[in-house]
């Protein structure tokens, strides 16, 4: 490491691993030159608070790791996906062939990940998912290149179902945006739900004003309202169910009310639940250490795109600790990464076969801290160390 | 005049065709590059109707959008064979424009634009529920379209130069149309409608026609568009996508095909090499937009000529 | 569905209208008198929100908030129009649409860059907070009655200004023959900015009083734009009472087509594919709309006389 430490001499064998490639031996040149990162995370357009999120939480966990991974020096290349399918494809292909990035990491929208997976796992680059977790991925396609610190967006939704069924709520109202997603969140929360739905209502992406959906909740008056709303829909819902007097049926939700909608949402949701496999106030050390230190560094409450990044940080670092900095053994790599040898903010984490996490998920309700900012905080353990319901159609090859 | 409208475009093209060969030739630029063609026919097209017929749409993503959902709808059939693939993208996208043109050619000026705008919405939410191509998530293709049964199009160099192809005749074709009688009834409806229909022309149809055209035109760059991806969703058919369109075709010039040629290629050039200078290059970009607008009043063409 | 909540979707509907007329009036003037499409209104409409929530949260008042607002949002306004629209009020209408796309651009960047990309929050003022009870269960918020009177006593105004007026006698000769005005000695230009300024202050007066009940975020003004012009088209353009007609048309379809069509279709299909079904019609119903009147009226449903 004694090169790194002098600047001049790290800069001549950084150039020489990027400009005259041809002149430094390959060994050399593996050890020496920075591993790089290529992060997609979406930074225009309606996500972009979402990506935000993903690419403090990853910026933080360099920090903690001294912008190193196993010992040696990382660049991050960092990629705004613009949530436009083809332009992805277009800069993810650049990252691959142009900056020669040696992870992929990131990815808030599935969409976005279903576009850009075949390129970067065709060049045999891995790819850690840190949000985007779709049921495709953990099923038949699975892919040896592929890894998630997230979830199956299943799981997530299936927690809600279970939490319903728990409380013996018979009649449930449900509402979701009119999209893929939206569709799997409701067959996600059908799977542990065994009362009856009174009715589910589609929305476009583009809805503004719920009142239609509100007034149609109020005259059925169900147990409990499930819904998936993320971004912005999830404040403008949020904002009229409390102002049309519904916050007194139980409020049952994934992905709109969490710290990135909070600041926005405020007292409006106050109460409400929602499901995750992590929360600001989970407590173990290494979690205190990353929620305090991203508040001191970017100064707002970080939601679970920022967490699940962050474990990515250190579920690399243990990985290339693990091969001794050498890349160039996609088999020995892989086996490093599935072994999952750090610590999360989460707890217990570990891979499963279709390198999915196997983890526990929970119920949180959204609470007021003492500094008068909003997060979301645990309510009980609803599922443990879940299994999603894809791994079992996986067929994961032994060697790549 | 003629010669020289020509001549830029055959210089791009020559261009093009030894990109690869002097230092474009990694499969990352070979993608850009694809990707500045494909949007280049897609321009094309959108000259036809925006330069000659004076019908400003603000909905051909949708022809794009249609085009390339023949493609992933052939694809869950099983029929990738390009000879069906591109007819029947083609004929969809076509047929798409002949009806709802149809319609919007009733109209004119602002109500012709926010008429395309809402046929473009209308194929943006149709494509959003299709949940069997995956709905908003869009849908992978594992393979690309076909060849007489080979995978030839799956060579970045072989695709390149099937872009290229197919630039150049969309170029030729919508050059030679204006060109012809017909372009000239068009653009002369566009200038005076009462005096073309004085002499006895009836410009509906003409529109129309020219509308479907472009339609189709535009369903051939969807296809191309969906195989340089490898993926589709309805986000190619968002309507800011069409005011990109619009915004390449008014920064080439408006005066035929080549401007559009020259604003497509510019306009995914720029957007990448900002992209690399910083993560608020829009900041930059809008600006850029509003002066190209206010100073180059007959486009990149315009340019070219005044000297 | 019972009669109740009929009415009530009714209600919502014609609320929501009103919110959209908001926008539209201030764009169809623009639109009618100086022939002059801006696809920035959107952004001038988020710039109210952003404004109206940041100076109530330095203030601590929502009332001061929208107070400040108001003039702070014709100040933007017109310094938009110094820098950039003026000159293109002689360009055709693709220039126009294209510059106006570069300002929202522009705009949509530079709140992200100043306020970062997490939605602001405006809390409601308390003496709105309220709800008046209107179905077991339900209250219809105090604040949305606010804004439906709101909208009818701007809505007045307007009709007050333009057909009462001087200045509203000015703007109507100028919508329909600006020289003509021009040669008789009145200052056309300072007529247009005055139009222009006053158009963005409306645009900015409906994003402030959005912002407690959406989501202040950027890009926000591009959905209510888009529904904007397609009010503006059904209506007629330049028509303030076409706007009006056609905006609560809009918000009536827009409400009632999604409370309804999932139960329409339930006749036709089975219970989920009428409810995925009944919801992508529903969101394609207003342009469906639109459609069919540019069909039959290519001019819109009352065209200004020209």
């Amino acid at each position: 490491m004694a090169i790194q430490d002098n600047p001049d001499l790290a800069r001549r064998t950084f150039l020489a691993g990027t400009g005259a490639a041809a002149l430094a031996a390959p060994a050399v040149h593996a050890q020496t030159a920075p591993i790089k990162i290529g992060l997609v995370a979406v930074l225009t357009g309606a996500g972009a608070s979402l990506g935000t999120h993903l690419r403090d939480g990853w910026m933080l966990g360099m920090r903690h790791l001294d912008t190193k991974i196993g010992g040696r020096r990382v660049e991050t290349i960092v990629i705004d996906d613009e949530l436009r399918p083809d332009v992805a494809v277009t800069k993810v292909r650049a990252a691959i062939e142009r900056d020669k990035v040696d992870f992929v990491v990131g990815v808030v929208f599935s969409n976005i990940l279903g576009a850009i997976i075949r390129p970067v796992t065709d060049s045999g680059t891995f790819l850690i998912s840190t949000n985007a977790g779709p049921s495709t991925l953990a099923g038949r396609g699975c892919s040896p290149y592929f890894f998630t610190t997230s979830y199956n967006n299943d799981q997530v939704h299936s927690v809600m179902g279970k939490v319903a069924q728990d409380s013996n709520y018979r009649r449930v109202f449900v509402l979701t945006p009119n999209y893929q997603a939206g569709r799997d969140a409701v067959a996600g929360f059908k799977s542990k739900f065994q009362g009856t739905i009174v009715d589910e209502v589609y929305v476009p992406l583009t809805q503004l004003d719920f009142s239609a959906e509100l007034a149609r909740i109020a005259s059925l008056r169900p147990d409990a309202v499930f819904t998936f709303m993320p971004g912005g829909l999830g404040v403008n819902l949020v904002k009229q169910y409390r102002q049309a007097g519904l916050a007194n049926i139980p409020f049952l939700s994934t992905f709109t009310v969490d710290e990135s909608t909070l600041p926005a949402q405020g007292e409006a949701a106050l109460g409400f639940y929602s499901a995750a496999t992590w929360a600001p106030n989970m407590d173990n050390p290494a979690n205190q250490a990353f929620v305090r230190d991203f508040e001191g560094v970017f100064n707002y409450v970080p939601a679970s795109y920022a967490a699940h990044s962050y474990d990515a940080a250190r579920l690399l670092d243990s990985a290339v600790r693990k091969v001794g900095g050498n890349l160039s053994d996609k088999n020995a790599l892989r086996a490093a990464i599935a072994a999952a040898d750090f610590q999360s903010v989460r707890g217990a984490f570990r891979f499963g076969i279709n390198q999915y996490p196997v983890q526990d998920l929970w119920q949180l309700q959204v609470a007021r801290r003492p500094d008068g900012r909003f997060q979301t905080e645990t309510v009980r353990k609803v599922l443990t160390a879940d299994i999603d319901p894809w791994a079992r159609e996986c067929r994961m090859p032994v060697r790549i | 005049m003629r010669w020289r409208d020509a001549a830029v475009p055959l210089a791009i093209f020559a261009l093009l065709a030894i990109a690869p060969f002097i230092g474009f030739g990694q499969g990352y630029s070979l993608t850009l590059l694809a990707r500045a063609m494909i949007f280049g026919i897609a321009a094309i097209s959108l000259s036809l109707i925006v330069g000659g017929a004076g019908l400003v749409s603000l909905g051909h993503a949708a022809m794009l959008g249609i085009g390339a959902y023949g493609v992933v709808v052939l694809d869950h059939a099983r029929i990738t064979e390009a000879w069906i693939v591109i007819p029947a993208a083609m004929a969809a996208a076509g047929a798409f424009a002949a009806v709802t043109g149809a319609v919007a050619i009733r109209t004119s000026g602002v109500h012709f634009i926010m008429i395309t705008l809402a046929f473009g919405q209308m194929a943006f939410f149709a494509t959003s529920s299709l949940s069997v191509y995956g709905g908003d998530d869009g849908y992978t293709l594992y393979n690309r379209t076909e060849l007489f049964g080979t995978r030839a199009l799956e060579g970045r160099l072989f695709f390149h130069f099937a872009c290229l192809g197919l630039l150049i005749l969309s170029w030729a074709l919508v050059e030679t149309l204006l060109a012809s009688r017909f372009g000239r009834v068009l653009r002369a409806a566009h200038q005076n409608e009462t005096r073309a229909r004085a002499v006895g022309f009836e410009p509906y149809r003409y529109r129309l026609v020219a509308y479907a055209l472009a339609g189709a035109l535009g369903g051939l760059a969807g296809v191309l568009l969906a195989n340089g991806a490898e993926f589709v969703a309805p986000a190619y058919l968002s309507w800011q996508r069409s005011g990109d369109l619009l915004f390449m075709v008014i920064l080439g010039g408006v005066a035929g095909p080549h401007g559009a040629l020259m604003g497509a290629l510019a306009f995914i050039l720029i957007e990448e090499w900002l992209a690399h200078l910083t993560e608020h290059w829009r900041l930059i970009f809008g600006p850029l937009l509003i002066l190209c607008v206010y100073f180059m009043r007959d486009g990149m063409a315009g340019v070219l000529r005044r000297d | 569905m019972n009669t109740t909540l009929l009415l009530i979707q009714v209600l919502n509907g014609l609320q929501f209208g009103i919110l959209l007329f908001l926008i539209a009036a201030g764009l169809t003037l623009v639109f009618g008198v100086m022939d002059f499409i801006n696809l920035a209104h959107g952004v001038q409409y988020m710039v109210g929100a952003y404004l109206g929530a940041t100076l109530a949260a330095w203030t601590g008042s929502f009332w001061l908030g929208l107070l400040l607002a108001l003039p702070a949002t014709l100040l933007f306004g017109l310094l938009l129009e110094f820098l950039v629209f003026r000159h293109f009020y002689d360009r055709d209408h693709l220039s126009q649409v294209l510059a106006t796309f570069g300002v929202i651009v522009f705009l949509n960047q530079a709140m992200k860059a100043l306020f970062g990309t997490a939605p602001l929050q405006m809390p409601l003022p308390e003496a709105l907070n309220g709800g008046i009870p209107v179905m077991d269960g339900l209250l219809y918020p105090t604040y949305r009655l606010a804004i439906l009177g709101a909208g009818l006593a701007v809505a007045g105004l307007l009709w007050f200004l333009v057909e009462r007026t001087r200045a509203g006698m000015l703007v109507r000769a100028g919508a329909s023959n600006a020289p003509m005005v021009s040669a008789l000695g009145i200052d056309i230009r300072r007529l247009f900015m005055l139009v222009f300024g006053f158009g963005a202050m409306l645009a900015g007066f409906a994003g402030v009083l959005a912002a407690p009940i959406l989501s202040v975020e950027p890009g926000m003004g591009d959905a209510p734009l888009i529904l904007a012009f397609v009010v503006i088209v059904i209506g007629g353009i330049g028509s303030i009472r076409g706007a009006f007609v056609a905006a609560l048309l809009v918000g009536l379809v827009e409400t009632l087509g999604r409370g309804m069509m999932p139960d329409l279709m339930r006749l036709f299909l089975d219970p989920s594919a009428a409810r995925q079904t009944g919801a992508a019609l529903a969101s394609m119903l207003v342009y469906i709309v639109m459609a069919a009147i540019l069909a039959f009226r290519p001019a819109g449903l009352f065209p200004a006389r020209r």
